[in-house]
Protein backbone atom coordinates (compact mmCIF):
# COMPACT_ATOMS: atom_id res chain seq x y z
CA UNK A 1 0.00 0.00 0.00
CA UNK A 2 1.39 3.34 -0.62
CA UNK A 3 0.11 6.64 -0.24
CA UNK A 4 0.05 8.37 -3.93
CA UNK A 5 0.61 12.07 -2.55
CA UNK A 6 3.90 12.59 -1.07
CA UNK A 7 6.28 15.18 0.09
CA UNK A 8 9.24 16.14 -2.28
CA UNK A 9 12.60 17.05 -0.01
CA UNK A 10 15.11 15.29 -0.89
CA UNK A 11 17.09 15.29 2.08
CA UNK A 12 14.32 15.03 5.38
CA UNK A 13 13.83 11.64 4.89
CA UNK A 14 17.06 10.14 5.81
CA UNK A 15 17.47 13.09 8.11
CA UNK A 16 14.46 10.98 9.65
CA UNK A 17 15.25 7.83 9.20
CA UNK A 18 19.13 8.32 10.99
CA UNK A 19 18.53 7.78 14.32
CA UNK A 20 16.79 4.66 13.96
CA UNK A 21 18.92 3.21 11.38
CA UNK A 22 22.05 4.33 13.35
CA UNK A 23 20.94 2.67 16.25
CA UNK A 24 19.65 -0.59 14.22
CA UNK A 25 22.70 -0.73 12.46
CA UNK A 26 25.55 -0.28 15.02
CA UNK A 27 23.00 -2.77 18.32
CA UNK A 28 21.23 -4.90 16.03
CA UNK A 29 23.12 -5.64 12.83
CA UNK A 30 26.46 -5.27 13.62
CA UNK A 31 26.33 -7.45 16.95
CA UNK A 32 23.83 -10.24 14.99
CA UNK A 33 27.21 -10.36 12.11
CA UNK A 34 29.47 -10.48 15.03
CA UNK A 35 27.99 -12.98 16.85
CA UNK A 36 27.84 -15.31 13.39
CA UNK A 37 31.65 -14.20 13.16
CA UNK A 38 32.67 -15.15 16.41
CA UNK A 39 30.97 -18.67 16.01
CA UNK A 40 32.98 -20.27 13.71
CA UNK A 41 36.67 -19.18 16.16
CA UNK A 42 37.54 -20.34 18.88
CA UNK A 43 40.13 -18.95 21.00
CA UNK A 44 42.63 -19.55 23.20
CA UNK A 45 43.35 -19.70 27.56
CA UNK A 46 44.44 -16.70 27.56
CA UNK A 47 42.34 -14.76 24.51
CA UNK A 48 45.40 -13.89 22.64
CA UNK A 49 44.91 -16.10 19.72
CA UNK A 50 42.03 -16.97 17.58
CA UNK A 51 41.71 -19.55 14.55
CA UNK A 52 38.82 -20.08 12.31
CA UNK A 53 37.49 -23.49 13.51
CA UNK A 54 34.39 -23.70 10.78
CA UNK A 55 31.53 -25.51 12.49
CA UNK A 56 33.20 -26.82 15.38
CA UNK A 57 31.66 -24.15 18.01
CA UNK A 58 28.13 -26.20 16.78
CA UNK A 59 29.31 -29.62 16.42
CA UNK A 60 30.96 -29.27 20.02
CA UNK A 61 27.64 -27.89 21.17
CA UNK A 62 25.66 -30.59 19.55
CA UNK A 63 27.77 -32.71 21.57
CA UNK A 64 27.42 -31.48 24.71
CA UNK A 65 25.91 -33.25 27.36
CA UNK A 66 25.29 -29.99 29.48
CA UNK A 67 24.14 -28.07 26.00
CA UNK A 68 21.50 -31.20 25.54
CA UNK A 69 20.37 -30.78 28.92
CA UNK A 70 19.76 -27.23 28.67
CA UNK A 71 17.45 -27.95 25.34
CA UNK A 72 15.81 -30.41 27.32
CA UNK A 73 14.89 -28.12 30.32
CA UNK A 74 13.78 -25.73 27.85
CA UNK A 75 11.26 -27.72 25.92
CA UNK A 76 9.93 -28.95 29.36
CA UNK A 77 9.83 -25.52 30.73
CA UNK A 78 8.48 -23.98 27.53
CA UNK A 79 6.24 -26.22 27.21
CA UNK A 80 4.44 -26.31 30.80
CA UNK A 81 4.40 -22.51 30.83
CA UNK A 82 2.77 -22.17 27.50
CA UNK A 83 -0.03 -24.80 28.51
CA UNK A 84 -0.73 -23.48 31.89
CA UNK A 85 -0.95 -20.13 31.35
CA UNK A 86 -2.94 -20.44 28.47
CA UNK A 87 -5.32 -23.13 29.40
CA UNK A 88 -5.58 -20.84 33.05
CA UNK A 89 -5.98 -17.32 30.62
CA UNK A 90 -8.66 -18.99 28.85
CA UNK A 91 -10.87 -20.78 31.56
CA UNK A 92 -10.44 -16.98 33.12
CA UNK A 93 -11.97 -15.21 29.81
CA UNK A 94 -14.52 -17.59 29.10
CA UNK A 95 -15.78 -16.92 32.21
CA UNK A 96 -15.37 -13.06 32.69
CA UNK A 97 -16.92 -12.81 29.28
CA UNK A 98 -20.31 -14.15 30.73
CA UNK A 99 -23.18 -11.54 30.99
CA UNK A 100 -22.33 -11.26 35.16
CA UNK A 101 -22.49 -8.26 37.01
CA UNK A 102 -19.01 -6.69 38.25
CA UNK A 103 -17.51 -8.63 34.89
CA UNK A 104 -15.24 -5.43 34.10
CA UNK A 105 -13.83 -5.49 37.59
CA UNK A 106 -12.56 -8.63 36.92
CA UNK A 107 -11.22 -7.60 34.30
CA UNK A 108 -9.56 -5.17 36.01
CA UNK A 109 -8.23 -7.21 38.53
CA UNK A 110 -7.31 -9.98 36.31
CA UNK A 111 -5.10 -7.72 34.56
CA UNK A 112 -3.15 -5.62 36.11
CA UNK A 113 -0.41 -8.50 36.83
CA UNK A 114 0.73 -7.97 33.11
CA UNK A 115 2.61 -4.80 34.62
CA UNK A 116 4.79 -6.74 36.87
CA UNK A 117 8.27 -7.78 35.99
CA UNK A 118 9.07 -11.05 35.67
CA UNK A 119 12.15 -11.16 38.19
CA UNK A 120 9.70 -9.22 40.85
CA UNK A 121 6.81 -12.32 40.29
CA UNK A 122 9.90 -14.26 41.25
CA UNK A 123 10.35 -12.43 44.00
CA UNK A 124 6.71 -12.40 45.04
CA UNK A 125 7.06 -16.67 44.80
CA UNK A 126 10.11 -16.28 47.43
CA UNK A 127 7.37 -15.49 50.21
CA UNK A 128 5.09 -18.25 49.26
CA UNK A 129 7.55 -21.05 48.22
CA UNK A 130 10.45 -20.51 49.97
CA UNK A 131 11.14 -23.40 52.64
CA UNK A 132 11.94 -21.32 55.49
CA UNK A 133 10.23 -17.60 54.60
CA UNK A 134 7.45 -18.66 52.00
CA UNK A 135 3.54 -19.35 53.42
CA UNK A 136 3.14 -22.68 51.22
CA UNK A 137 6.92 -23.87 51.32
CA UNK A 138 6.72 -23.66 55.50
CA UNK A 139 3.12 -25.09 55.41
CA UNK A 140 4.45 -28.46 53.09
CA UNK A 141 7.52 -28.72 55.76
CA UNK A 142 5.46 -28.46 58.40
CA UNK A 143 2.99 -31.07 57.51
CA UNK A 144 6.36 -33.72 56.84
CA UNK A 145 6.91 -33.34 53.09
CA UNK A 146 10.40 -32.35 52.47
CA UNK A 147 10.03 -29.58 50.42
CA UNK A 148 12.99 -27.32 49.52
CA UNK A 149 13.29 -26.23 45.90
CA UNK A 150 16.73 -25.34 46.30
CA UNK A 151 18.07 -28.44 46.65
CA UNK A 152 15.52 -30.64 44.91
CA UNK A 153 15.81 -29.78 40.81
CA UNK A 154 12.18 -31.69 40.05
CA UNK A 155 10.49 -29.03 42.79
CA UNK A 156 12.87 -26.10 40.96
CA UNK A 157 11.60 -26.27 37.95
CA UNK A 158 7.92 -26.93 39.07
CA UNK A 159 8.87 -23.60 40.80
CA UNK A 160 10.02 -21.45 37.85
CA UNK A 161 7.11 -22.77 35.63
CA UNK A 162 4.40 -21.81 38.01
CA UNK A 163 6.20 -18.85 38.45
CA UNK A 164 6.73 -17.50 34.87
CA UNK A 165 3.10 -18.94 33.99
CA UNK A 166 1.41 -16.89 36.56
CA UNK A 167 2.97 -13.59 35.54
CA UNK A 168 2.20 -14.42 31.76
CA UNK A 169 -1.63 -15.24 33.00
CA UNK A 170 -3.07 -11.61 32.35
CA UNK A 171 -1.67 -11.28 29.21
CA UNK A 172 -3.26 -14.32 27.54
CA UNK A 173 -6.62 -13.80 29.49
CA UNK A 174 -6.66 -10.18 27.61
CA UNK A 175 -6.15 -11.79 24.27
CA UNK A 176 -8.41 -14.22 25.13
CA UNK A 177 -11.15 -12.05 26.08
CA UNK A 178 -10.82 -9.84 23.24
CA UNK A 179 -11.12 -12.58 20.73
CA UNK A 180 -14.10 -14.10 22.53
CA UNK A 181 -16.00 -10.82 22.53
CA UNK A 182 -15.00 -10.55 19.04
CA UNK A 183 -16.88 -14.14 17.68
CA UNK A 184 -20.93 -12.59 16.78
CA UNK A 185 -23.78 -12.86 19.50
CA UNK A 186 -25.69 -14.24 16.45
CA UNK A 187 -23.33 -17.39 16.00
CA UNK A 188 -23.91 -18.67 19.28
CA UNK A 189 -27.54 -18.27 19.50
CA UNK A 190 -28.05 -19.83 16.47
CA UNK A 191 -25.57 -23.02 18.27
CA UNK A 192 -27.99 -22.76 21.53
CA UNK A 193 -31.29 -22.76 19.05
CA UNK A 194 -30.24 -25.89 17.24
CA UNK A 195 -29.53 -27.73 20.80
CA UNK A 196 -26.18 -27.14 21.61
CA UNK A 197 -25.16 -27.64 24.97
CA UNK A 198 -22.83 -24.90 26.72
CA UNK A 199 -19.95 -27.61 26.63
CA UNK A 200 -20.29 -28.77 23.48
CA UNK A 201 -20.67 -24.74 22.44
CA UNK A 202 -17.07 -23.96 23.52
CA UNK A 203 -15.88 -26.90 21.88
CA UNK A 204 -17.48 -26.91 18.54
CA UNK A 205 -18.16 -23.29 18.24
CA UNK A 206 -16.11 -21.13 20.18
CA UNK A 207 -12.98 -22.92 20.58
CA UNK A 208 -12.10 -23.17 16.49
CA UNK A 209 -13.49 -19.67 16.21
CA UNK A 210 -10.70 -18.42 18.53
CA UNK A 211 -8.51 -20.01 16.95
CA UNK A 212 -6.09 -16.83 15.19
CA UNK A 213 -5.98 -16.12 18.82
CA UNK A 214 -4.55 -19.20 20.01
CA UNK A 215 -2.26 -19.65 17.65
CA UNK A 216 -1.26 -16.26 17.87
CA UNK A 217 -0.87 -16.59 21.60
CA UNK A 218 1.06 -20.44 21.56
CA UNK A 219 4.08 -18.10 19.40
CA UNK A 220 4.27 -15.59 21.90
CA UNK A 221 4.14 -17.88 25.13
CA UNK A 222 6.39 -19.71 23.33
CA UNK A 223 9.26 -16.36 22.44
CA UNK A 224 8.24 -15.52 26.50
CA UNK A 225 9.16 -19.04 27.89
CA UNK A 226 12.16 -19.32 25.89
CA UNK A 227 13.44 -15.36 26.79
CA UNK A 228 10.90 -13.65 28.64
CA UNK A 229 11.60 -16.16 31.66
CA UNK A 230 15.38 -15.05 32.51
CA UNK A 231 14.58 -13.07 35.43
CA UNK A 232 12.54 -15.34 36.87
CA UNK A 233 14.92 -18.22 37.03
CA UNK A 234 17.60 -15.76 37.55
CA UNK A 235 15.94 -14.71 40.79
CA UNK A 236 14.59 -17.68 41.75
CA UNK A 237 17.30 -20.70 41.12
CA UNK A 238 19.59 -19.11 39.19
CA UNK A 239 19.37 -22.22 37.08
CA UNK A 240 20.25 -24.75 39.76
CA UNK A 241 20.39 -26.60 41.26
CA UNK A 242 22.60 -28.88 39.45
CA UNK A 243 21.42 -26.89 36.69
CA UNK A 244 18.01 -28.21 37.17
CA UNK A 245 16.26 -24.84 35.22
CA UNK A 246 19.37 -23.67 33.13
CA UNK A 247 17.69 -23.00 30.13
CA UNK A 248 19.13 -21.87 26.45
CA UNK A 249 19.07 -18.63 27.42
CA UNK A 250 20.29 -18.89 31.01
CA UNK A 251 23.39 -20.83 30.04
CA UNK A 252 24.17 -18.50 27.16
CA UNK A 253 24.45 -16.23 30.04
CA UNK A 254 26.69 -18.03 31.85
CA UNK A 255 28.83 -19.05 29.39
CA UNK A 256 29.36 -15.72 27.91
CA UNK A 257 29.30 -13.80 31.09
CA UNK A 258 30.55 -15.90 33.67
CA UNK A 259 32.88 -18.17 31.88
CA UNK A 260 33.90 -15.64 28.82
CA UNK A 261 33.56 -18.60 26.14
CA UNK A 262 32.88 -16.42 23.24
CA UNK A 263 33.38 -18.93 20.46
CA UNK A 264 30.72 -21.23 22.25
CA UNK A 265 28.45 -18.58 23.62
CA UNK A 266 28.10 -16.72 20.04
CA UNK A 267 27.29 -19.93 18.37
CA UNK A 268 24.30 -20.28 20.91
CA UNK A 269 23.77 -16.67 20.10
CA UNK A 270 23.06 -17.73 16.75
CA UNK A 271 21.32 -21.24 17.53
CA UNK A 272 18.71 -18.88 19.40
CA UNK A 273 18.56 -16.55 16.83
CA UNK A 274 17.45 -19.18 14.24
CA UNK A 275 14.84 -20.46 16.86
CA UNK A 276 13.31 -16.65 16.76
CA UNK A 277 13.36 -16.46 13.08
CA UNK A 278 11.90 -19.67 12.57
CA UNK A 279 9.26 -18.54 15.40
CA UNK A 280 8.82 -15.27 13.90
CA UNK A 281 8.36 -16.98 10.06
CA UNK A 282 5.85 -19.12 11.32
CA UNK A 283 3.60 -16.31 12.78
CA UNK A 284 4.23 -14.19 9.22
CA UNK A 285 3.36 -17.16 7.05
CA UNK A 286 0.27 -17.77 9.53
CA UNK A 287 -0.60 -14.02 9.71
CA UNK A 288 -0.79 -13.40 6.12
CA UNK A 289 -2.63 -16.73 5.52
CA UNK A 290 -5.37 -15.25 7.33
CA UNK A 291 -5.00 -11.90 5.78
CA UNK A 292 -5.80 -13.70 2.14
CA UNK A 293 -9.14 -15.53 3.87
CA UNK B 1 -61.39 -23.58 23.24
CA UNK B 2 -58.21 -23.69 23.35
CA UNK B 3 -57.82 -21.73 26.99
CA UNK B 4 -57.15 -24.75 29.09
CA UNK B 5 -54.55 -25.94 26.80
CA UNK B 6 -52.92 -22.65 26.47
CA UNK B 7 -53.08 -22.25 30.68
CA UNK B 8 -51.48 -25.76 30.50
CA UNK B 9 -48.99 -24.91 28.58
CA UNK B 10 -48.20 -21.13 29.86
CA UNK B 11 -47.68 -22.84 33.24
CA UNK B 12 -44.93 -25.54 31.92
CA UNK B 13 -43.22 -23.02 29.82
CA UNK B 14 -43.53 -20.94 33.18
CA UNK B 15 -42.12 -23.60 35.38
CA UNK B 16 -39.02 -24.52 32.57
CA UNK B 17 -38.36 -20.49 32.47
CA UNK B 18 -38.22 -20.40 36.17
CA UNK B 19 -35.95 -24.06 35.65
CA UNK B 20 -33.60 -21.95 33.69
CA UNK B 21 -33.98 -18.79 35.42
CA UNK B 22 -32.50 -20.79 38.64
CA UNK B 23 -29.53 -23.15 36.65
CA UNK B 24 -28.65 -19.91 35.02
CA UNK B 25 -28.49 -18.65 38.54
CA UNK B 26 -26.01 -21.71 39.94
CA UNK B 27 -23.78 -21.25 37.17
CA UNK B 28 -23.46 -17.24 38.05
CA UNK B 29 -22.49 -18.09 41.48
CA UNK B 30 -20.01 -20.65 40.48
CA UNK B 31 -18.60 -18.16 37.97
CA UNK B 32 -17.78 -15.47 40.47
CA UNK B 33 -16.85 -18.09 42.34
CA UNK B 34 -13.75 -18.96 40.38
CA UNK B 35 -13.16 -15.60 38.71
CA UNK B 36 -12.98 -14.74 42.48
CA UNK B 37 -10.33 -17.65 43.11
CA UNK B 38 -8.53 -16.30 40.02
CA UNK B 39 -8.72 -12.56 41.39
CA UNK B 40 -7.52 -14.34 44.67
CA UNK B 41 -4.49 -16.05 42.90
CA UNK B 42 -3.07 -12.40 41.75
CA UNK B 43 -3.66 -10.52 44.85
CA UNK B 44 -2.30 -13.10 47.34
CA UNK B 45 1.52 -13.10 46.55
CA UNK B 46 1.03 -9.48 46.38
CA UNK B 47 -0.71 -9.36 49.65
CA UNK B 48 1.96 -11.32 51.05
CA UNK B 49 4.34 -9.09 50.92
CA UNK B 50 2.19 -5.59 51.22
CA UNK B 51 1.99 -7.43 54.69
CA UNK B 52 5.45 -8.47 55.04
CA UNK B 53 7.10 -4.79 54.78
CA UNK B 54 5.29 -4.14 57.28
CA UNK B 55 6.96 -6.47 60.09
CA UNK B 56 10.43 -6.39 61.21
CA UNK B 57 13.22 -8.61 59.87
CA UNK B 58 12.96 -11.45 62.40
CA UNK B 59 9.60 -11.66 62.04
CA UNK B 60 10.04 -12.89 58.18
CA UNK B 61 12.90 -14.72 59.20
CA UNK B 62 11.17 -17.05 61.90
CA UNK B 63 8.60 -17.68 58.57
CA UNK B 64 5.46 -16.22 60.31
CA UNK B 65 4.69 -15.22 57.01
CA UNK B 66 2.16 -12.53 58.46
CA UNK B 67 -1.18 -11.55 56.39
CA UNK B 68 -2.02 -8.95 59.01
CA UNK B 69 -0.45 -5.30 58.85
CA UNK B 70 2.56 -4.56 61.55
CA UNK B 71 3.93 -1.70 62.91
CA UNK B 72 7.16 -1.30 61.29
CA UNK B 73 5.76 0.35 58.16
CA UNK B 74 7.29 3.78 58.00
CA UNK B 75 10.61 1.94 59.28
CA UNK B 76 11.23 -0.34 56.61
CA UNK B 77 10.04 1.95 53.49
CA UNK B 78 12.59 4.91 54.90
CA UNK B 79 15.51 2.80 55.42
CA UNK B 80 15.04 0.52 52.13
CA UNK B 81 14.53 4.02 50.51
CA UNK B 82 17.16 5.98 52.43
CA UNK B 83 19.78 3.06 52.84
CA UNK B 84 18.85 0.33 51.42
CA UNK B 85 20.08 -3.32 52.17
CA UNK B 86 23.00 -2.80 54.78
CA UNK B 87 23.70 -6.64 54.83
CA UNK B 88 23.98 -7.05 51.05
CA UNK B 89 23.29 -3.97 48.27
CA UNK B 90 24.11 -1.19 50.30
CA UNK B 91 22.08 0.59 47.43
CA UNK B 92 19.36 2.92 48.31
CA UNK B 93 16.31 1.76 47.29
CA UNK B 94 15.38 5.58 46.20
CA UNK B 95 18.43 5.78 43.88
CA UNK B 96 17.50 2.80 41.71
CA UNK B 97 13.88 3.62 41.34
CA UNK B 98 15.38 7.22 40.18
CA UNK B 99 17.45 4.90 37.63
CA UNK B 100 14.78 3.00 36.45
CA UNK B 101 12.42 5.83 36.23
CA UNK B 102 14.84 7.69 34.00
CA UNK B 103 15.76 4.38 32.06
CA UNK B 104 12.07 3.62 31.07
CA UNK B 105 10.58 7.49 30.82
CA UNK B 106 13.81 7.65 28.26
CA UNK B 107 13.21 4.22 26.79
CA UNK B 108 9.57 5.29 26.16
CA UNK B 109 10.38 8.76 24.76
CA UNK B 110 12.93 7.39 22.74
CA UNK B 111 11.03 4.52 21.13
CA UNK B 112 7.95 6.81 20.27
CA UNK B 113 10.33 9.68 18.79
CA UNK B 114 12.11 8.08 16.41
CA UNK B 115 9.70 5.40 15.23
CA UNK B 116 7.41 8.67 14.76
CA UNK B 117 9.99 10.11 12.83
CA UNK B 118 11.02 7.07 10.65
CA UNK B 119 7.39 5.89 10.04
CA UNK B 120 6.82 9.18 8.73
CA UNK B 121 9.67 9.46 6.32
CA UNK B 122 8.84 5.75 5.23
CA UNK B 123 5.07 6.63 4.34
CA UNK B 124 4.84 10.55 3.53
CA UNK B 125 8.63 10.31 1.33
CA UNK B 126 9.75 8.84 -1.87
CA UNK B 127 13.20 8.16 -1.92
CA UNK B 128 16.06 5.87 -2.93
CA UNK B 129 16.22 3.25 -0.55
CA UNK B 130 12.97 3.54 1.02
CA UNK B 131 12.10 -0.26 0.92
CA UNK B 132 15.88 -0.96 2.57
CA UNK B 133 15.20 1.39 5.18
CA UNK B 134 11.66 -0.10 5.97
CA UNK B 135 13.04 -3.82 5.52
CA UNK B 136 15.96 -2.97 7.60
CA UNK B 137 13.87 -1.95 10.44
CA UNK B 138 11.42 -4.39 9.91
CA UNK B 139 14.10 -7.44 10.22
CA UNK B 140 14.80 -6.28 13.87
CA UNK B 141 12.16 -8.05 14.94
CA UNK B 142 13.69 -11.20 14.63
CA UNK B 143 16.66 -9.64 16.80
CA UNK B 144 15.36 -9.80 19.87
CA UNK B 145 18.02 -8.38 22.65
CA UNK B 146 18.25 -11.52 24.09
CA UNK B 147 19.73 -13.38 21.21
CA UNK B 148 22.15 -10.83 20.80
CA UNK B 149 23.17 -9.90 24.55
CA UNK B 150 27.29 -10.94 23.93
CA UNK B 151 27.84 -9.29 20.72
CA UNK B 152 26.01 -6.07 21.33
CA UNK B 153 27.82 -6.67 25.05
CA UNK B 154 30.86 -6.37 23.59
CA UNK B 155 30.00 -3.74 21.23
CA UNK B 156 28.45 -1.48 24.08
CA UNK B 157 31.70 -1.96 26.23
CA UNK B 158 33.66 -0.98 22.73
CA UNK B 159 32.07 2.21 22.57
CA UNK B 160 32.85 2.85 26.16
CA UNK B 161 29.02 2.99 27.84
CA UNK B 162 29.35 0.38 30.02
CA UNK B 163 27.43 2.02 33.30
CA UNK B 164 26.05 4.56 31.66
CA UNK B 165 22.55 5.58 31.11
CA UNK B 166 23.84 5.78 27.29
CA UNK B 167 24.60 2.05 27.30
CA UNK B 168 21.55 0.84 29.89
CA UNK B 169 18.99 3.16 27.45
CA UNK B 170 20.11 3.87 23.76
CA UNK B 171 20.59 -0.18 22.21
CA UNK B 172 17.14 -0.71 23.54
CA UNK B 173 15.42 2.62 21.72
CA UNK B 174 14.90 0.98 18.18
CA UNK B 175 11.52 -0.07 17.62
CA UNK B 176 10.28 -2.32 14.61
CA UNK B 177 6.90 -2.59 16.68
CA UNK B 178 6.45 0.98 17.36
CA UNK B 179 7.34 2.00 13.42
CA UNK B 180 5.09 -0.96 12.06
CA UNK B 181 2.13 0.57 13.98
CA UNK B 182 3.00 4.11 13.54
CA UNK B 183 3.22 3.22 9.56
CA UNK B 184 0.01 1.52 9.72
CA UNK B 185 -2.09 4.33 11.13
CA UNK B 186 -0.25 7.21 8.78
CA UNK B 187 -1.26 4.93 5.54
CA UNK B 188 -5.08 5.81 7.09
CA UNK B 189 -4.90 9.70 7.22
CA UNK B 190 -6.36 10.18 3.37
CA UNK B 191 -4.92 11.87 0.73
CA UNK B 192 -7.35 14.46 0.75
CA UNK B 193 -5.50 15.72 4.26
CA UNK B 194 -1.71 16.26 2.88
CA UNK B 195 -3.10 17.66 -0.70
CA UNK B 196 -4.94 20.42 0.97
CA UNK B 197 -2.05 20.68 3.25
CA UNK B 198 0.22 21.37 0.35
CA UNK B 199 -1.97 23.61 -1.70
CA UNK B 200 -2.60 25.46 2.04
CA UNK B 201 1.41 25.67 1.36
CA UNK B 202 2.65 23.56 4.27
CA UNK B 203 5.83 21.83 4.26
CA UNK B 204 6.36 17.96 5.62
CA UNK B 205 7.50 19.74 8.96
CA UNK B 206 4.78 21.55 9.48
CA UNK B 207 2.32 18.87 8.37
CA UNK B 208 3.61 16.39 10.97
CA UNK B 209 3.25 18.65 13.03
CA UNK B 210 -0.18 20.16 12.61
CA UNK B 211 -1.93 17.29 10.98
CA UNK B 212 -0.08 14.43 12.09
CA UNK B 213 0.60 14.74 15.50
CA UNK B 214 -1.96 15.70 16.69
CA UNK B 215 -4.32 12.90 15.21
CA UNK B 216 -1.78 10.20 16.78
CA UNK B 217 -2.47 10.81 20.28
CA UNK B 218 -4.32 8.10 21.05
CA UNK B 219 -1.49 5.50 19.58
CA UNK B 220 1.32 7.57 21.71
CA UNK B 221 -0.81 7.01 24.37
CA UNK B 222 -1.56 3.53 24.21
CA UNK B 223 2.43 2.99 23.07
CA UNK B 224 3.23 4.81 26.47
CA UNK B 225 1.89 2.52 28.38
CA UNK B 226 3.23 -0.58 26.91
CA UNK B 227 6.48 1.06 26.49
CA UNK B 228 6.58 2.50 30.40
CA UNK B 229 5.93 -1.13 31.21
CA UNK B 230 8.39 -2.39 28.79
CA UNK B 231 10.58 -0.15 29.97
CA UNK B 232 10.85 -0.39 33.67
CA UNK B 233 10.85 -4.14 33.50
CA UNK B 234 13.93 -4.26 31.25
CA UNK B 235 16.23 -7.47 33.27
CA UNK B 236 18.78 -9.19 30.98
CA UNK B 237 20.18 -5.77 29.63
CA UNK B 238 20.51 -3.58 32.92
CA UNK B 239 22.55 -6.90 34.26
CA UNK B 240 24.73 -6.93 31.77
CA UNK B 241 25.49 -3.27 31.08
CA UNK B 242 25.63 -2.40 34.65
CA UNK B 243 28.14 -3.37 37.56
CA UNK B 244 28.16 -0.77 40.12
CA UNK B 245 25.35 0.37 41.92
CA UNK B 246 25.32 4.01 40.48
CA UNK B 247 23.09 2.83 38.28
CA UNK B 248 21.51 -0.26 38.62
CA UNK B 249 17.50 -0.21 38.48
CA UNK B 250 15.20 -1.57 40.97
CA UNK B 251 14.48 -4.59 39.02
CA UNK B 252 17.89 -5.90 39.23
CA UNK B 253 18.49 -4.66 42.44
CA UNK B 254 15.81 -6.31 43.79
CA UNK B 255 17.48 -9.37 43.06
CA UNK B 256 20.98 -8.08 44.16
CA UNK B 257 19.74 -7.52 47.78
CA UNK B 258 18.44 -11.22 48.81
CA UNK B 259 21.40 -13.18 49.60
CA UNK B 260 21.72 -15.93 52.07
CA UNK B 261 18.89 -16.75 54.48
CA UNK B 262 20.97 -15.82 56.87
CA UNK B 263 21.82 -12.54 56.02
CA UNK B 264 18.85 -11.19 53.71
CA UNK B 265 16.86 -8.18 55.24
CA UNK B 266 13.54 -10.10 54.00
CA UNK B 267 11.22 -6.98 55.07
CA UNK B 268 13.47 -4.80 52.98
CA UNK B 269 12.90 -7.13 50.03
CA UNK B 270 8.89 -7.37 50.65
CA UNK B 271 9.09 -3.39 51.11
CA UNK B 272 11.30 -3.09 47.95
CA UNK B 273 9.03 -5.45 45.81
CA UNK B 274 5.87 -3.13 46.19
CA UNK B 275 8.12 0.03 45.68
CA UNK B 276 9.43 -1.95 42.03
CA UNK B 277 5.75 -3.47 40.98
CA UNK B 278 4.20 0.02 41.88
CA UNK B 279 4.96 2.68 38.75
CA UNK B 280 3.97 -0.11 36.60
CA UNK B 281 0.91 -1.25 37.77
CA UNK B 282 -0.47 2.04 38.77
CA UNK B 283 0.09 3.51 35.03
CA UNK B 284 -1.64 0.10 33.71
CA UNK B 285 -4.39 0.77 35.95
CA UNK B 286 -4.74 3.89 35.55
CA UNK B 287 -4.67 4.32 31.73
CA UNK B 288 -5.86 0.69 31.41
CA UNK B 289 -8.26 2.11 28.31
CA UNK B 290 -4.96 2.64 26.10
CA UNK B 291 -3.05 -0.01 27.43
CA UNK B 292 -5.74 -2.61 26.02
CA UNK B 293 -5.67 -0.37 22.69
CA UNK B 294 -1.59 -0.95 22.97
CA UNK B 295 -1.14 -4.50 23.49
CA UNK B 296 -3.69 -5.89 20.89
CA UNK B 297 -2.75 -3.19 18.43
CA UNK B 298 0.83 -3.33 18.57
CA UNK B 299 0.66 -7.42 18.18
CA UNK B 300 -0.83 -6.64 15.30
Amino acid sequence: MRKRVIFSDKGLPYLLLAPQLAITFVFFFWPAGQAIWFSFLRQDAFGIRTTFVGLENFAALLEDPLYLASAWNTAVFSFWVTLVSMAVALGLAVLADRHIRGAGVYKTLLIWPYAIAPAVAAVLWIFIVHPQVGLLGRFLNGIGIAWDYKLDGGQAMLVVIVASAWNQIPYNFLFFLAGLQSIPRSVLEAAAIDGAGPQRRFWTVIFPLLSPTTFFLLVVNIVFAFFGTFGVIDALTKGGPAKATETLIYKAYIDGRVNLDLGSSSAQSVVLMLAVILLTAIQFRYIERKVHY
Amino acid sequence: MHGPIDAARLAAAERAAVRAEAARRRTDIVTHAILALGVVLFALPIWIVLMGSTHDVGTIARGEVPLLPGPHAVENYLTALGEGSARTTRVPVALMMLNSLVMALLITVGKIAISLASAYAVVFFSFPGRMVAFWSIFITLMLPVEVRIFPTFKVVSDLGMINTYGGLIIPLIASATATLLFRQFFLTIPDELVEAAKIDGAGPIRFFKDVVLPLSTTNIAALFVILFVYGWNQYLWPLLVTTSGEVETIVIGIVRMIGSEADTDWNLVMATAVLALLPPVAIVILMQRWFVKGLVETEK
